[in-house]
């Protein structure tokens, strides 16, 4: 079922593109104010201590400094992003939870009087002990971060649905594993940052942000401000993949300090501070047991998690159900048990990382799927094939599927990378696997409760119609947005992309839309986007009949030019029908929101994990081992996605690229470490060991298509973002199996974890 | 150079800087770094800070042709010396060929590594107009992305080989 379009499916260059290789493209720190200080905030250099007593004198009088704010300066509403646990304060009042948790901040005329004077604050602490681990966390008389949170219990989910002990008693086979994960980091490459101008009461925040409306909304809440008297801006922006989702703290200290000196205040996070403030992945602990029958069907999966969540709520309470709630999504099965502890620790709070919860869960489970596959004997590609899920089915925990190539993709991936022959015939020390994912396109519902729409849009047609902006609150932050928002727009107003322009995410000059997480924009923002070029369209078209005398039904507008579908000798271009549409009836505007139905079943935490429309995707790699060293050469991976209707081509490649990257990385080399004192030791690119140019595997990838398109989004689109991270890490694991017949535990897969397993499969093979 | 002592002792340098084809007369102290010299003093940003540690890459410029961390280099040990940062690439409104080739190819996402990409492609690409798709991934190895997997930013150099002219 292929409908004909012109403008989407194409790969038109990015509309940002050449501003980008310019480097005249402004991101946040890029900016100059007139009369701007510099701000920083100073943070704690203990995990767990009372504060006693902040002096902040001396500092006041260094000269050039203009403000220092502690607790006592700032409202003492808490805050989180997630409004089931606001448990963060702007600044620590009693005490501090983490190497790195905010104490004061300061502002002055240039960053190196800022340094001196952050050093001059003093602040007396006494030490309290602290918890690392989340499972020492959980024990009885571990020491406790929040009074509100006995146990360090941060969420607690329990979920059944159908029957699983039934299940397993009634299966041919039942088997318990467990895996353990580890805390990444984001690392985008631009450092947080944000501009705070106060002005006549009113507040201005530039700010690296994936959600200006999320920031706006709280940071009117903290300080008592209409809404309408807070803007935020979203200058170009530099990568965020979750972790410039919610506030960082740079928002509300630099607000203060502006109001304070009435001057603007720049704020920033430098490298180690962005590791120190975090927000990356969850560290999970991960104990998953299947029952399946003797055909390798699944019929009961119990999923039995414990999560690090450090020491504030962050984005976790919904990390937590989306851990569980994602994992049905790729195979059929009806009864599904999922229990989680989210537990606090002293350490940076974990939050939403690209994949939202799920690569951790989906790595384990694949692993898992893989040895369930060898004790029966079963090829693991089949029997992944023998449960993927179809299209128009529900899951056991009620989210409805309507599009899913699941089996097309494994399908494809089995092609393309010669699985068959490959599983016989590779050489000692090569080795294949196989691991799929899937993901929302958008969250069915908001972060915190409203009626708002997910996303609106607004189209103005130029006076003389030779060009057209789209006004959207979607965020940009890399990945493309704006481009193909303005594709979109201009198939649905039959205009061209090239004549397109936008201004994007300032909650003041764009309507609203909730920004860039949950791979919600194409879906979302697109379908808000669509409705409104179709709202110019109609206008447009009106207005050609009454000028063309004819009936509009019978005329149709495409890249600017309208015709009659029965007079080809009756065309009129768009841009003359815009300008008179302008002087007789006024701007020429277009008008769309966007908010999905109602979705998802009435269980505790049923929200999370609903979706208008999931993305599906499988992969396999080929790795080589070295036997000796441990080392991992992933030689070449298959990626094939099925994320609907595709705008831009190569920008889908592009993302995928991303993704695998991500995956790549957190497969094998990147891991936040702290020392016995819960300080970073890595909190660096180089150390973290950020992988580069000549880690990144050889990748093919490859989309399929169903013969249904997705009804739930515009023209059928679905994401592919962020379901791309997903299977990576447990194909890996899968493939070094393959090859060394050694299982990795916990990840990252790394050299040294690769070659202890071997070490310890040879001390058995010859106490044996 | 000479210097001057401000009251406090802290000394002052004046260096000249060759930014791009210009010349610029600044005063600075021993410490303060190229990249911020270019970015607060010459408003030139295209070069950005992503570490300060000399790990991304992000601030590459070309000092005497060579590619160098503008965040490693002491604005006084440029004094004197030609910089090319990403602003004097493009000649009148013609983009470079590696500007364009990352337009074309899909290779800038957030765009954020994208200026210190482009400059230590431009000293591959100088010094050795033909490289190998190994050679291409070591000379951009120092150059840290988190968006693109690096795949389309190697396509884009790779296009840009002089075995390549003509070939479309």
């Amino acid at each position: 079922m292929k409908e004909q379009h012109s403008v989407i499916g194409k790969s038109v260059p990015k509309i940002d593109g050449r501003v980008k290789v310019t480097g005249q493209a402004k991101y946040t720190g890029d900016l100059k104010l007139s009369n701007m200080l510099v701000g920083k905030i100073l943070t704690s250099p203990h995990a767990h201590a009372k504060i006693l007593n902040i002096d902040t004198s001396q500092a006041e009088q260094l000269p050039g400094v203009k403000a220092v704010i502690t607790h006592k300066d700032v409202p003492d509403l808490k805050y989180g992003i997630s409004p089931a646990r606001w448990d963060e304060n702007i600044f620590c009042i009693d005490k501090v939870l983490f190497v790195g948790d905010k104490v004061a901040a300061v502002a002055a005329i240039d960053e190196e009087i800022v340094y001196k004077a952050l050093a001059l604050i003093k602040v007396d602490y006494e030490e309290l002990p602290a918890v690392f681990d989340p499972l020492e966390a959980l024990e009885e008389g571990a020491p406790l971060l929040h009074e509100s949170f006995a146990g360090n219990v941060n969420t607690e989910i329990h979920q059944n649905f159908g029957d699983v002990e039934k299940a397993f008693s009634e299966a041919y086979h039942v088997r318990t594993d467990q895996f353990v994960g580890q805390r990444t980091y984001q690392c985008p490459i631009e450092p947080h940052s944000a501009i705070s101008v106060w002005e006549g009461g009113k507040l201005t925040v530039y700010s690296s942000t994936q959600s200006p409306h999320y920031f706006q909304y709280y940071i009117a809440r903290q300080f008592g401000l209409k809404m309408g008297d807070v803007r935020v801006i979203k200058p170009y922006m530099g990568g965020g993949f979750g972790g410039k989702l919610e506030p960082t703290g740079l928002e509300f200290a630099g607000a203060a300090l502006a109001m304070k000196t009435g001057r603007p205040v720049k704020m920033f996070y430098d490298r180690h501070e962005m590791f120190a403030h975090n927000r990356g992945r969850h560290k999970q602990i991960m104990k998953i047991t299947t029952g399946v029958d003797k055909n390798g069907k699944i019929i009961g999966v119990h999923a039995d998690f414990i999560m690090d969540g450090g020491a504030y709520t962050s984005l976790g309470v919904a990390t937590a159900y989306y851990a569980g709630a994602m994992l049905p999504l790729t195979y059929e099965y009806e009864n599904y048990k999922f229990d989680m502890i989210r537990a606090y620790t002293n350490l940076p709070a974990c939050g939403a990382q690209r994949g939202h919860g799920h690569p951790q869960p989906r790595y384990a489970f694949e692993c898992h799927l893989d040895m369930v596959a060898e004790d029966l004997g079963m090829d693991p590609l089949e029997l992944r094939m023998r449960n993927a899920r179809q299209p128009n089915t529900i899951t056991p925990n009620d989210f409805k599927i309507n599009s899913c190539e699941m089996e097309a993709c494994l399908e494809k991936a089995k092609e393309l990378s010669g699985w068959q022959e490959k599983k016989e015939s590779l050489p000692s020390g090569k080795g294949i696997g196989v691991a799929v994912g899937s993901f929302v396109s958008g969250a069915g519902y908001p972060i915190y409760r409203t009626n708002l729409p997910q996303a609106s849009a607004v189209i103005k047609v130029n006076e003389d119609g030779t060009s057209a902006t789209l006004y959207t609150g979607a965020v940009d932050i890399g990945q493309g947005s704006d481009t193909v928002l303005c594709q979109m727009a201009a198939e649905a107003m039959g205009f061209t992309y090239e004549q397109m322009k936008i201004v994007a995410a300032d909650t003041e000059t764009t309507p609203h839309d909730f920004g860039a997480y949950a791979s919600r924009q194409t879906l979302m923002s697109g379908a808000a986007v669509k409705q409104a070029g179709e709202e110019v369209y109609q206008q447009l078209l009106e207005m050609a009949s009454m000028m063309l005398k004819t009936d509009f039904r019978d005329l149709v507008c495409c890249l600017g030019m309208i015709s009659s579908k029965t007079n080809p000798e009756v065309t009129i271009t768009f841009a003359e029908v815009a300008r008179e549409f302008f002087v007789r009836k006024g701007p020429l505007v277009g008008k769309g929101s966007y908010t999905p139905p109602k979705l998802g079943g009435t269980f505790k935490g049923a929200p999370v994990g609903t979706s208008p429309a999931y993305s599906f995707c499988a992969q396999v790699s080929q790795v080589d081992i070295d036997e000796e060293t441990g080392e991992i050469n992933v030689e070449e991976v298959w990626d094939v996605h099925d994320c609907g209707t595709v705008i831009n081509p190569s920008l889908v490649q592009a993302q995928v690229h991303g993704a695998l990257f991500m995956g790549v990385g957190e497969a094998v080399w990147e891991e936040v470490l702290f020392d016995d004192k819960g300080k970073i030791v890595n909190a660096n690119l180089g150390e973290y060991r950020l992988p580069t140019a000549l880690d990144m595997p050889k990748v093919t990838t490859d989309l399929v298509f169903g013969d249904e398109l997705e009804p739930a989004g515009p023209w059928g689109v679905k994401e592919v973002g962020e379901g791309a991270t997903i299977p990576t890490m447990g194909c890996y694991s899968n493939a070094i199996y393959d090859a060394m017949g050694v299982r990795v535990y916990s990840l990252p897969l790394s050299y040294e974890k690769v070659w202890r397993a071997l070490k310890e499969k040879r001390e058995q093979e010859q106490q044996g | 150079m000479q210097a001057v002592q401000d009251k406090e002792g802290i000394k002052r340098y004046l260096i000249t800087l060759h930014v791009n084809g210009d010349s610029y007369t600044r005063v600075v102290k021993a410490n303060t770094l190229l990249v911020n010299v270019l970015r607060d003093d010459l408003d030139l940003t295209g070069t950005k800070k992503g570490c300060e540690l000399g790990d991304c890459g992000s601030c590459t410029v070309l000092l005497e042709g060579k590619p160098v961390n503008s965040c490693m280099v002491l604005a006084v040990e440029a004094d004197g010396r030609e910089i090319l940062t990403i602003e004097g690439l493009a000649q009148n409104e013609k983009l470079d060929q590696i500007q364009e080739a990352f337009v074309d190819n899909a290779a800038v996402q957030c765009g954020y590594c994208s200026s210190g990409m482009i400059m230590s492609a431009k000293a591959l690409l100088t010094s050795n107009p033909d490289p190998t798709e190994q050679e291409v991934r070591e000379a951009i190895a120092g150059n840290l992305c988190r968006c693109t997997g690096y795949v389309n930013i190697v396509k884009a150099i790779l296009s840009c080989r002089k075995s390549e002219e003509g070939s479309e």
